[in-house]
């Protein structure tokens, strides 16, 4: 009874283990073509080990292209994440905390609405959009890219209106009969208690601005402003790459900081999946 | 079937929500001081919530009303809109071959790529289920295709995975088997972005995995004490059980996968002879490449009322076959 328990479970494993590699070799492939001398990358192309270990690819990809270093395509994608997210979790934990926690007239159409345009995608809008900014002069600047987050992004209200209400309504009763106001009780209670929350938001904020790609492909001109994700895509023309190494290389080094994010904190992730349903 | 009938008498006999009336009831004796605060709290609500009208108003409903005005002019960006009546849709439906196939090409890729990703997602999410050892490390790593998924690298590479001399023809060709131009083949290019979309699985197979969690242990103790198996414990159990899940699931991803952009964009650039031209890349083209706004208007209209019908066809069909626990206690 218990050996065939054991080998029931050994054939689990191996049955998930080879599936779950099946899955991952793509992007183990990617890793190790990075590593491959060019000439090599696509001489018995499905092989994970590099004949020789050609580190020197991350420097010739580093170079970039038109005398701009990858260095500076990072700096301008960190600029871009950085204030975006921001922006996104400050006005998203306002307007959540009034939609979950405030009475007001109105408030059932505004959360309706706002329903609605969690499930309306960007792209309905982008061409308006474009055109509103181009005639506020803003093409080639961020400003379209990160202004919108500015005004709160329904997945994140959703997420931290969920959260906030699972906090006890007698906290902010119990505050307001110590003298709190509404904006005490936001931020010295609700606040702090919404962290876990708002960090996930920040995580899928940062995955979403990161990769963005259609955004900056229609505003950004100048190659000096171009994040990674644009970068990478000129960088990668088809029919001008002719150093293979150094494409999988910076594609690699490209997705490197949503890696680090993922595993430094895989758990928020999970959480903020798990209760809303968000895509990454 | 009881249980829901005693809903609707419920509701009849009290249409307020039942959970604020006894506070309502509370407050009823002061009535100038209910007043007083609750013209307070407008004020603080509409403080709270303002970046979101202002958003909504500026960045939502403005542009899309006026790209609703914008689908009956000529405008080209350069120019002053003029105003063109229906011709751009009549020129859509009547005098573009090319509206026609990416319509075609994007209803396909949806069509198949969506119920892939749900399947999978579901039966990955079951088999994690019933793994007792290691479920954390295997989440993670079937996890991960869909947290790179979206980048542009991953779209990059898949361009070289399934090019003539990519790995795939490269295990094929170990394997003894025939290789083939994925890429190159108007029959096959499609489905390069169909395994694409499929590979992504892991946000659903989460929202799965955290639906089967909420399944009370006790209702399959209780159907194998009625003599249950497991393939019958799955359809009366699980997948009701399951159905709001799936309902979600659905709707988000049909949305995302009409709109889907970057992998056609980036993998095949809409060719070989526009078999993978998705909708969106087609309207991109027509606006950003053409600068023919008014007619890519005119198709953001047309999409958005095709998601609107879908989304309203899913809802209404959910009645019939999502299961709410509300009904099942």
């Amino acid at each position: 009874m218990k050996k065939k328990r054991i080998t029931k479970k050994t054939i689990q494993h191996v049955l998930m283990g080879s599936f779950a590699l099946m899955m991952i070799y793509p992007l183990v492939w990617m890793v190790s073509s990075s590593l491959k001398k060019s000439e090599n990358v696509f001489v018995n192309s499905h092989s994970l080990i590099p004949s020789e270990w050609h580190f020197a690819n991350y420097i010739d990809g580093w170079n970039g292209f038109a005398g701009i270093t990858f260095g500076t395509f990072f700096w301008n994608s960190t600029i871009i994440t950085v204030i975006a997210t921001v922006g996104s979790i400050i006005s998203s934990t306002f307007i959540a905390y009034g939609f979950a926690r405030i009475k007001f007239a109105g408030k059932k159409i505004w959360f309706v609405a706002m329903m609605l345009t969690m499930m309306l995608p960007f792209e309905m809008v982008m061409i308006p959009q474009y055109i509103m900014f181009n005639k506020f002069g803003w093409i080639d600047t961020y400003l379209p890219l990160i202004l919108p987050t500015f005004f709160g992004i329904p997945f994140f209200i959703f997420l931290i209106m969920q959260f906030i209400r699972t906090i006890p309504m007698e906290l902010d009763e119990a505050a307001k009969i110590d003298g709190c106001n509404t904006f005490d009780i936001f931020f010295r209670i609700i606040v702090p208690l919404i962290i876990p929350a708002m960090m996930t938001s920040a995580i899928f904020s940062f995955y979403w601005r990161w990769d963005d790609f259609m955004g900056p492909l229609i505003y950004l001109s100048t190659p000096e402003k171009y994040p990674v994700s644009l970068a990478l895509k000129l960088f990668s023309d088809p029919n001008s790459v002719t150093n293979w190494g150094a494409m999988f290389a910076m594609s690699t080094l490209s997705i490197l900081p949503i890696f680090i994010i993922f595993f430094v904190f895989q758990r928020y992730i999970v959480d903020g999946i798990s209760s809303t349903g968000m895509k990454a | 079937m009881i249980p829901k009938k005693k809903e609707e008498i419920h509701e009849t006999v009290e249409p307020q929500h039942p959970a604020k009336k006894p506070k309502k009831k509370k407050m009823k004796p002061v009535p100038p001081n209910k007043k007083l605060n609750t013209g307070n709290q407008n004020v603080t609500g509409y403080a709270f919530i303002s970046p979101f009208l202002i958003g909504l108003f500026s960045l939502t409903l403005f542009p899309i009303l006026y790209s609703l005005y914008l689908s009956f002019t000529d405008f080209d960006l350069m120019g002053t809109p003029n105003w063109i009546g229906l011709d751009n849709y009549q020129r859509m439906f009547t005098e573009d071959p090319t509206f026609w196939k990416s319509m075609k090409v994007t209803f396909f890729y949806a069509g198949v790529a969506v119920p892939i990703r749900l399947v999978f997602a579901l039966l990955v999410a079951l088999a994690l289920n019933k793994v007792v050892e290691m479920v954390g490390l295997y989440r993670t790593l079937l996890y991960l295709p869909s947290v790179v998924g979206g980048s542009i690298a991953v779209s990059i590479m898949w361009r070289q995975l399934f090019g003539n001399d990519g790995a795939f023809n490269s295990i094929l060709a170990t394997l003894g088997l025939p290789t083939h131009s994925w890429l190159g083949d108007p029959d096959t290019a499609i489905w390069t972005l169909i395994v694409l979309y499929g590979w992504q699985f892991g946000s659903s197979m989460l929202i799965f995995l955290a639906g089967l969690r909420n399944i009370p242990k006790t209702f399959y103790e209780a159907s194998s004490v009625d003599g249950a198996g497991p393939i019958r414990q799955f359809f009366i159990i699980t997948i009701p059980l399951l159905t709001p899940v799936i309902l979600f699931n659905t709707i988000m991803q049909v949305i995302q996968g009409f709109m889907a952009f970057t992998p056609s964009f980036v993998v095949t650039n809409g060719g070989p002879v526009n078999s993978t031209l998705l909708y969106v890349l087609y309207m991109y083209q027509r606006a950003f490449e053409y600068f023919d706004m008014g007619y890519a208007s005119a198709m953001a209209w047309v999409m958005l009322v095709i998601i609107a019908i879908f989304t309203a066809l899913i809802f209404k069909s959910s009645e019939h076959w999502v299961h709410y626990e509300s009904d099942a206690k």
